[in-house]
């Protein structure tokens, strides 16, 4: 005779689906009764799962969020990039070229600017903080891209791995801060057209948290911020390990 | 039939990420560059050439428009499993490294933002 827990364990992108809806059920309604529609639901669920992600590894004390616990172990495959990526291809469908073609020069600036800006404040507060050799600056200033440039970059210079679990927790960070913080500073920067949104993906680049932080702000943004900061990571792992290493070696000589 | 949507969507989905994975080698890069962007505009110029053709059914819509629907959903499940303690306990450099650059450049939006648009429907200052 199998366990419950057995059966249910067998389901477990199921048992991810089932739990995702009832956060979302829930929190459409704290959204709409408690803060009368001001915090929109997707916000709420989005802080929801990372409450959920931290309170998983708390209790496990692995990196993997809820899904290292084994009964909702489905949320790494629910969650995972290939359904990530898929819906934001799909949310494709309800966007314009011609849209995306206004945004057109500013789209590529805010790529460039983006990943160097962050790349150079990310250095100097790693000066800041006694990393003053020319890899770990470096390598925390890729962090501050994203926790995908951070790694790649520190690996291609031979960055220490501790310095480059920095450059990685930099990244999530910011993944976490930009999915929080956008919805609530999307009036203040005109985050609220489509051409806007394109210039937001790739100036902050993350996609994770560009894309859930649109979700939370309005839906209807995500493919435009999705298709440039697309970009940013595979930019970011460019330039930094490159253009922007051998430039701080020259500016430190 | 739905599964038309579906098929057309994982095509243009897994042509993109050819795409991106080939770019990513043609620069020297162990990393996939631009794939989703590639893959979003294919779907845009298919389907919106199957609409002028009027050879987009609304059943092979639907086929999309479900996955573009569990968006928000992937998006949740996505943050619950995101290393919330990893990150917070690392210490002051890899949070301070993640919301400052960050900061900044969320206030550079409105500046590009105006680039793109004349018209300036941005009343707000940032």
């Amino acid at each position: 005779m199998r366990s419950v827990s057995d059966v249910l364990m067998e389901g477990g992108v199921l048992i991810a689906a089932m739990t995702t809806a009832l956060i979302l059920l829930s929190s459409t309604w704290i959204s709409a009764y408690l803060t009368k529609g001001k915090i929109p639901g997707p916000a709420i669920a989005i802080f929801a799962g990372l409450v959920l992600a931290y309170a998983g590894g708390m209790v496990t004390g692995g990196n993997h969020g809820i899904a290292d616990v084994s009964l909702f172990s489905g949320f790494a495959v629910l969650g995972g990039s290939l359904l990530r990526d898929f819906t934001v291809v799909a949310t494709a469908m309800g966007a314009r070229f011609a849209e995306m073609k206004k945004a057109g020069l500013a789209g590529l600036l805010s790529l460039g600017l983006g990943v160097l800006v962050s790349f150079a404040v990310g250095a100097m507060l790693a000066v800041m903080m006694g990393y003053d050799d020319v890899k770990s600056m470096t390598t925390i200033g890729a962090g501050a891209c994203t926790f995908i440039v951070g790694p790649v970059t520190g690996s291609a210079i031979d960055a220490s791995s501790e310095v480059i679990a920095l450059s990685i927790a930099a990244g999530v960070v910011k993944s976490i801060i930009v999915t929080i913080a956008t919805p609530w500073a999307a009036r203040h920067i005109g985050l609220n057209n489509p051409q806007s949104a394109m210039v937001f993906g790739g100036l902050i680049g993350t996609t994770s948290g560009v894309t859930a932080g649109l979700a939370a702000t309005d839906p209807k943004l995500v493919p435009y911020g999705a298709i440039t900061a697309t970009f940013y990571t595979g930019l970011g792992c460019l330039l930094c390990p490159s253009v922007f290493y051998v430039l701080l070696q020259w500016i430190l000589g | 039939m739905m599964i038309y949507g579906v098929a057309l969507l994982a095509a243009c989905f897994l042509t993109g990420r050819m795409i991106g994975e080939w770019l990513g080698q043609l620069i020297g890069i162990e990393a996939n560059v631009g794939g989703v962007g590639f893959s979003m505009i294919l779907l845009i110029l298919v389907t919106q050439w199957l609409h002028h053709k009027d050879r987009l059914k609304l059943q092979t819509e639907t086929g999309i428009l479900f996955w573009s629907n569990l968006y928000i959903p992937v998006i949740v499940a996505m943050s619950a499993i995101q290393d919330v303690n990893g990150a917070i306990s690392s210490g002051m450099i890899a949070v301070l490294a993640g919301i400052i650059p960050t900061a900044v450049c969320f206030l550079l939006v409105p500046r590009l933002a105006q680039m793109s648009q004349r018209k300036a429907e941005i009343t707000s200052k940032p």
